[in-house]
């Protein structure tokens, strides 16, 4: 049984199991910008005592989840998430909602995803996809990083939903619970929500490592990279924040562009000049951030690699943190009754 | 970024599917396209790539060494770190982290070998001898 349901593609997975869901519940305003900034994705962080993959473990958005979570919350939508023990339960829980008629979102493991190429297959387990059919023994798939729909033996949706170690699904699936519409205002409302909280996050978060706090701290451990690690390591080091900030599911400059599509579209909501001059400011971060990985790979690649070379890279990522502490500073002074 | 900015270096995912990226038009209001790849992450992908086969030889010859067991040679060839091969054996860590050791996994009984082998996708025999049949 096949469900009806249209795919659509995002530049990242979770804002593209939002933005899909909710659409297929009726709030047709929603986009994938939207999405992300209503629930404030936009982040930054760098854990010290953390490594992923032997390298730094560094996020340019929010947590795991808390996207679909916050947008769902901000626009008064009620929200089922299941987590498993059991493997034979969380099959029957899902093959339920299916003959429902219900689209579901799972939080899936990489490393197991068949239809993934083998060179991104890292011990990845924040991918969210949704299953929104069934034929015998195989799943349709909409993943929102693919063009197209895709499909998943019971076996092999089984593995990635049961998929271990850091951020383990457990199974876990979600979805709204009603079909609901929902009004431009309270759009509206979200978007000036969301606003608040990411200035807030990113602006006054209590850690050193997070937040535009967190892009300095990163700018800073980057200057000692060559001398600390050697230049093998550190260019490791670097290739790593690379992924981070551009592999699939970012679009691209770690999250700033979508962050800057939102502004635009919460124009749309709220005719304030401001959000364009800021969402211009955020495209300015973005490239900053694309020009850093483009001087990174400069050194990974070992065409250059001096001491100096390491310095203009941290100088990067202070004009980058410079120009969004500015930024989140104007956005959280704006006036919305002004609109 | 521009819209005519948006690098088109055909990558691994590329081959596969575009992805979408969001960049600004000519007049300044954002959109989306797709995009094959950059070559500059898929450079960060393949040094990657690179770490990880340096510590699969790595390991390779500290097992020839018998400094470790084969069980770091798989470990480090399927991209797992012990808290993960815990998880999917269970296991606890400090036990993985014994069978590391060479003459500890040369008496590990045929079951305790048998849940390593299913996990690393290979047979008792091949585990014990490392033997990777893929490669």
């Amino acid at each position: 049984m096949k469900l009806d349901f249209q795919h659509r593609q995002a530049a990242h997975c979770e804002n593209g199991v939002t933005t899909s869901l909710l659409q297929h519940h009726g709030v047709s305003q929603i986009t994938e910008p939207l999405a992300f900034g209503i629930g404030s994705g936009l982040f930054y962080i760098h854990i010290p005592f953390l490594q992923i993959n032997n390298g730094p473990a560094i996020a340019f958005r929010t947590q795991p989840g808390l996207i679909f979570k916050r947008t769902c919350k901000a626009l008064d939508i009620p929200v089922e998430r299941k987590k498993f023990r059991s493997t034979k339960e969380a099959e029957k829980i899902l093959n339920e909602c299916l003959t429902a008629g219900q689209p579901v979102g799972c939080q899936v493991g990489v490393y197991y995803l068949t239809y993934f190429p083998k060179e991104f297959r890292f011990h990845f387990n924040a991918h969210n996809l949704i299953v929104f059919g069934r034929e015998a023994d195989i799943y349709m798939i909409s993943d929102p990083v693919m063009e197209m729909v895709t499909s998943l033996s019971s076996y092999e949706l089984e593995r990635v939903r049961f998929a271990k170690g850091a951020f383990a699904p457990k199974g876990q699936l979600y979805y709204p619970k009603e079909k609901k519409d929902v009004t431009d205002d309270q759009i509206r409302k979200g978007i000036r929500s969301g606003i608040k909280k990411n200035a807030s996050d990113m602006l006054h978060v209590p850690i050193h490592f997070a937040g535009i706090k967190g892009i300095r701290y990163t700018a800073k451990k980057i200057r000692h990279w060559r001398d600390k690690l050697g230049p093998q390591k550190a260019g490791s080091y670097l290739a790593q924040l690379v992924r981070m900030q551009e592999e699939i599911g970012t679009g691209g400059g770690g999250f700033r562009f979508i962050y800057g599509a939102f502004l635009q579209q919460a124009y749309a909501y709220h005719p304030i000049d401001e959000l364009m001059n800021i969402s211009a400011q955020f495209t300015k971060s973005g490239d900053i951030w694309r020009s850093a990985a483009v001087q990174a790979a400069g050194i990974y690649k070992g065409r250059i690699g001096t001491q100096a070379d390491f310095e203009n890279m941290s100088d990067y990522l202070l004009a980058s943190a410079d120009i969004e502490k500015q930024a989140f500073r104007a956005l959280s002074k704006i006036n919305w009754k002004a609109s | 970024m521009k819209k005519e900015e948006i690098p088109q270096d055909l990558g691994a995912l590329g081959k596969i599917t575009g992805e979408v990226v969001y960049a600004v038009d000519e007049t300044g209001k954002y959109t989306t396209s797709l995009s094959n790849g950059w070559e500059v992450k898929s450079s960060a992908l393949d040094v990657a790539w690179k770490d990880v086969e340096a510590r699969i030889e790595a390991a390779r010859q500290k097992v020839d060494k018998r400094q470790a067991s084969p069980l770091l040679y798989f470990m480090e060839l399927r991209v797992m770190d012990i808290p993960i091969v815990a998880a999917y054996t269970g296991f606890w860590k400090w036990q993985v982290k014994k069978h590391l050791k060479f003459s500890v996994f040369e008496k590990l009984s045929e079951s305790r070998l048998a849940k390593y082998a299913a996990l690393f996708e290979v047979t008792v025999a091949e585990l014990k001898n490392m033997q990777n049949h893929e490669a």
